[in-house]
């Protein structure tokens, strides 16, 4: 009940405010302050002294009531300015496979001569990270975001909040950035890397087999073909580009076949897909994927392996 | 699906994580702040109880540093149930001023010893403040008040440490801290102070030990009252005279007034008050004067004779004396008018007969010797002149140490010892006067004082509390009569110190200038002139004098209401000044942003106004998209400004090539 108002609150306040794009200076108008727990605590405390001056009619403590009254006033004005002007923007960010937490990066920059303490950047309602902005200076905070499915997965809405200096206010401010990150399919499965196969045995719905030993003549270049393999010499004579074939005899090949797991649904046939590809990197085998629609030649490597989990975090077919 | 408490709960929030605890800087703050502020307290409390927190609080600290375990549950149960107990046995009660600070040092000790986490450290910090303001009850003096600052100090700097985020403030910054937002505060609390309407007090009854130990005169006078009193040199009250100080035997501060005598023992006769002075006719000049009075857990006022004003919510008996509705339990401040020289109106049968009782046996000797006088002389004022005539030439002594006197205490001064303070005199006076038929009574209160030249005030101390008699005589009516200045003259005109036969009993500043530690005396004098002022604007500032001053600024009589909307005004501005001081302190600071605002603002009013999700690049695209003629300028603009403002670093030569652009661009 109060999670939907504050929600319908949240989504109210932050109307017409779009994802930016730009580094967000939160500006007077995009930060909000409200007391805290404490600070409530505190008025209470406030109006238990005055009623104890009055009672006993003491001038010092009326004195000392309106001390701190004036405090906590002026830690409200100091909390509020502890978030102005400071300047949010996002930083580099890793894909993560699903179940896992991406971190995200934010850099926090302070244009003025005195330090800030204690901001901190706060993603729904996971615990906020702490970071103090040095003076004319920039932190970076790390959120942990956990990725729940595979796919884009975009934070949304982060508050930028403080309790400097006294804990008694709170104020805060919402930002949200065009920003996202891949979400790989979570490893998971248990079935055996399929077999490795010699070249051209197979489904022959591309290079299979293809090696780098044996010469065996000439294929149309496709996209992804490495460029030391375009025959260069044939090239001048005719339009088309035209890449050298080779067999490789001596390494097995492996193929990680969506259609190897035909009776499971779309999501834990995914999930396997991506267990193998990450065992046979591990392994240090050449491996290529075969999706419908979508083929990734046989290699090894970073870039090998990240081309496959991007292709199954995207998937968007299957007749799921 | 069947639904069940089961289901439900499952569904219930996760257990917050627990609590990081206090980091051991943190808890460093928090020690001291909190020793700072229990200390005073040492003066009152039982030793065992002082005892119990310093050891508490060095065994936290120490638990801290070695990182040691805090004591288990159990023990902290049972040291709270003694240090309880122990409150209770040594003070019999567990309410009341002196057993409630008693209970807060207690608490704070236990909880000390339970500190863990970030709530832990609120409630302590909390505590911090009521013990602060518990000090305030006992001393509200210049060094007290300047030493509870600093303890406040150190309470905000724990206060913003407790928080973990927050421990990034290091070494002396946490005092910074606290030092800027209370010098800044500062002129928001004289504000309130000011102008926050205040309510008289006190809304509900005080414990009864509220005000313990405050010295005064009582409204009873028995032999010793007065010679106790006299040996305090603490200060009843001092007082600011418009014009000249009268001379010293119109210093006549009149208090109680005493009309119920039983043989030994002097009592106030129960006696509304007015809300108009007790008409009288005056011969003379008016004295115009204001008193600060100290606190005196009494409602009597002082003023000299015979007051012929009424300070805010007092009133008058038909005794001219003054009272107010509440005790006076604060620095009071009142102002007043009197006239040395005066005629009171006729006596009534209700006064006569109060003014000629006595009690129904004893003292046979004094009751036969003015028997003889009424016999002998017709007139009263012969035999005033008798009993004045009897101190002064038999062999009476003004002394500070009398002999204990028997069942018949008046025969036994006349007769027997001859020794006594003016309680001694003004008892045995009266009681002669009404045995003569000369209706009389006593009046307790203050005589003398002395000037302070630097403050141009008058100290009256409780050294000077005196005891003199008024008679009615039917062309005076009241008239004062002081016997004491029969037997020693030099009371009243040089002070107690020189009338004394053995003035050695006398504490220090009782004793009047002249002597070998004169400097010494000075010194006071200077310290109690600063104290004046501090009592005259700081602790006598309350409801009446807070409307006394606001009327005296020009604006006539001033109300709460009033005093509301100026309380509110003066905040306002004082918020829109912290505003603009801020928006004066980003300009001068970051003279990007500032050309960069100029810039825009020149576009806006040419109706390309920057939207706010566009950043400098989009922008200055759009407008150069939108205007070829200014492309050039307002890319380079653009340019400049985003790699000032979101580029690695900017030189001080990027700053002023976009503040040039900024200058030369024309629409």
């Amino acid at each position: 009940m109060f999670g939907v108002l504050r929600q319908r609150f949240e989504a109210w306040v932050t109307r017409g405010q779009q994802p930016a794009r730009q580094p967000v200076r939160l500006e007077r108008r995009r930060i909000y302050i409200l007391p805290t727990r404490q600070g409530y605590a505190f008025a209470l405390l406030l109006l238990v002294l005055f009623l104890w001056s009055i009672n006993y009619s003491n001038s010092m403590g009326f004195a000392f009531t309106f001390l701190l009254s004036a405090v906590a006033l002026n830690s409200m004005w100091r909390a509020h300015n502890n978030l102005l002007d400071l300047v949010v923007r996002p930083g580099g960010v890793e894909p993560a496979f699903a179940g896992q937490d991406v971190q995200f990066g934010y850099r926090l920059d302070n244009p003025d001569p005195e330090p800030r303490y204690g901001v901190a950047l706060q993603w729904r309602d996971r615990p906020p990270c702490h970071v103090d902005v040095p003076a004319r200076g920039s932190a970076t905070v790390v959120l942990a975001v956990p990725a729940g499915r595979r796919g884009r997965l975009r934070p949304g809405r982060l508050r930028v909040q403080t309790r400097f200096p006294l804990g008694l206010l709170q104020p805060w401010s919402w930002v949200e950035f065009e920003q996202d990150c891949l979400v790989y399919p979570r490893p998971r499965g248990g079935r055996p890397l399929p077999a490795a196969m010699a070249g051209g045995a197979g489904s022959g719905l591309g290079e299979q087999g293809a090696g780098s030993e044996d010469y065996a003549g000439f294929r149309p270049y496709a996209p992804g073909d490495s460029p030391r393999r375009i025959a260069w010499k044939s090239a001048t004579r005719t339009d088309h580009l035209l890449v050298k074939r080779f067999t490789d005899q001596a390494r097995p090949e492996l193929w990680l076949d969506w259609r190897l797991l035909g009776t499971e649904p779309v999501e834990p046939r995914l999930e396997q897909l991506c267990q193998w590809v990450l065992k046979a990197e591990s392994a240090g085998c050449e491996y290529g994927l075969r999706l419908p629609g979508r083929e990734i030649p046989p290699a090894h490597g970073d870039v090998q392996r990240r081309r496959c989990l991007e292709a199954l975090a995207l998937f968007a077919g299957g007749g799921g | 699906m069947r639904w069940s408490w089961k289901n439900r709960s499952r569904r219930t929030k996760p257990a917050k994580p627990p609590e990081a605890p206090l980091s051991s800087l943190a808890l460093a703050w928090l020690l001291a702040a909190l020793v700072l502020a229990a200390a005073p307290h040492a003066v009152e409390l039982p030793v065992w109880l002082s005892a119990l927190f310093a050891v508490v609080a060095g065994w936290r600290g120490f638990i801290a540093l070695r990182g040691l375990s805090l004591p288990p549950r159990g023990l902290l149960l049972a040291l709270a149930l003694l240090a309880g107990a122990g409150v209770l046995i040594d003070y019999r009660t567990l309410f009341g001023r002196d057993a409630g600070v008693a209970l807060m040092v207690a608490m704070a000790a236990c909880k000390l010893l339970e500190t863990g986490g970030l709530r832990d450290g609120v409630v302590l910090v909390f505590l911090g403040y009521l013990l602060v303001m518990s000090n305030l009850l006992y001393s509200q003096e210049i060094l007290m008040v300047a030493y509870l600052f600093a303890a406040v100090l150190v309470m905000l700097a724990a206060q913003a440490l407790i928080h973990r985020p927050h421990s990034g403030l290091r070494g002396w910054a946490p005092l910074r801290l606290a030092g800027g937002m209370v010098l800044q505060a500062i002129p928001v609390m004289l504000v309130l102070f000011i102008l926050f309407p205040r309510i008289p007090g006190p809304l509900w009854g005080l414990p009864k030990d509220a005000y313990k130990g405050r010295t005064g005169l009582s409204d009873e006078m028995m032999p010793g009252t007065v010679s106790e009193l006299v040996r305090s040199d603490t200060v009843a009250f001092r007082a600011r005279f418009a014009a000249a100080t009268p001379p010293p035997n119109q210093r006549y501060w009149r208090g109680p007034v005493l009309w119920r005598f039983d043989g030994r023992r002097w009592s106030r006769h129960e006696e509304l008050p007015a809300n108009t002075p007790t008409p009288f006719v005056a011969e003379g000049a008016a004295v115009d004067y204001s008193v600060i009075l100290e606190p005196s857990n009494r409602r009597w006022l002082f003023a000299l004779d015979l007051p012929a004003s009424l300070p805010p919510r007092a009133g008058m008996t038909a005794s001219f004396q003054l009272l107010r509705d509440q005790p006076i339990n604060e620095v009071y401040r009142y102002e007043m008018r009197s006239y040395p020289h005066y005629r009171t109106g006729e006596l009534t049968a209700a006064e006569r007969f109060r003014g000629l009782q006595l009690p129904a046996r004893g003292d046979p000797r004094a009751r036969a010797l003015a028997a003889q006088w009424r016999e002998r002389m017709t007139r009263p004022e012969d035999r005033v002149g008798a009993a004045l005539a009897l101190f002064r030439e038999q062999a009476f002594y003004y002394t500070l140490t009398p002999p204990l006197l028997g069942p018949d205490s008046v025969d036994d001064f006349l007769f027997r010892t001859r020794q006594g303070f003016c309680e001694h005199y003004a008892s045995a006076f009266v009681f002669l006067m009404r045995a003569a038929g000369v209706p009389a009574r006593v009046v307790t209160g203050y005589q003398g004082g002395e000037t302070n030249d630097l403050g141009g005030y008058f100290i009256v101390r409780q050294s000077d509390a005196h005891a003199w008699a008024e008679v009615w005589l039917a062309e005076r009516g009241w008239a004062r009569v002081d016997p004491t200045a029969a037997v020693a003259p030099g009371r009243v005109r040089e002070g107690l110190y020189a009338a004394l036969a053995d003035p050695g009993l006398l504490p220090f500043l009782a004793r009047g200038g002249g002597g070998e530690y004169e400097w010494l005396r000075q010194l006071a004098l200077s310290w109690d002139s600063l104290n004046n002022s501090w009592n005259e604007w700081a602790l006598a500032y309350g409801p009446d004098r807070q409307k006394e001053f606001l009327s005296g600024l020009g604006f006539g009589p001033v109300d709460w209401a009033e005093m509301t909307v100026a309380m509110t005004v003066a905040l306002g501005g004082f918020g829109l000044l912290a505003v603009v001081w801020r928006w004066g302190q980003r300009g001068a600071r970051d003279p990007v942003a500032r050309a960069w605002q100029r810039f825009c603002a020149r576009l806006a009013r040419r109706g390309l106004a920057r939207g706010a999700h566009e950043g400098p690049l989009d922008f200055t695209e759009r407008v150069a998209a939108s205007r070829p003629e200014l492309a050039a300028p307002v890319r380079e603009i653009g340019r400049l400004y985003a790699l000032l403002r979101y580029g690695p670093t900017g030189s001080p030569a990027d700053v002023r090539q976009l503040r040039r652009r900024v200058g030369q661009f024309r629409l």
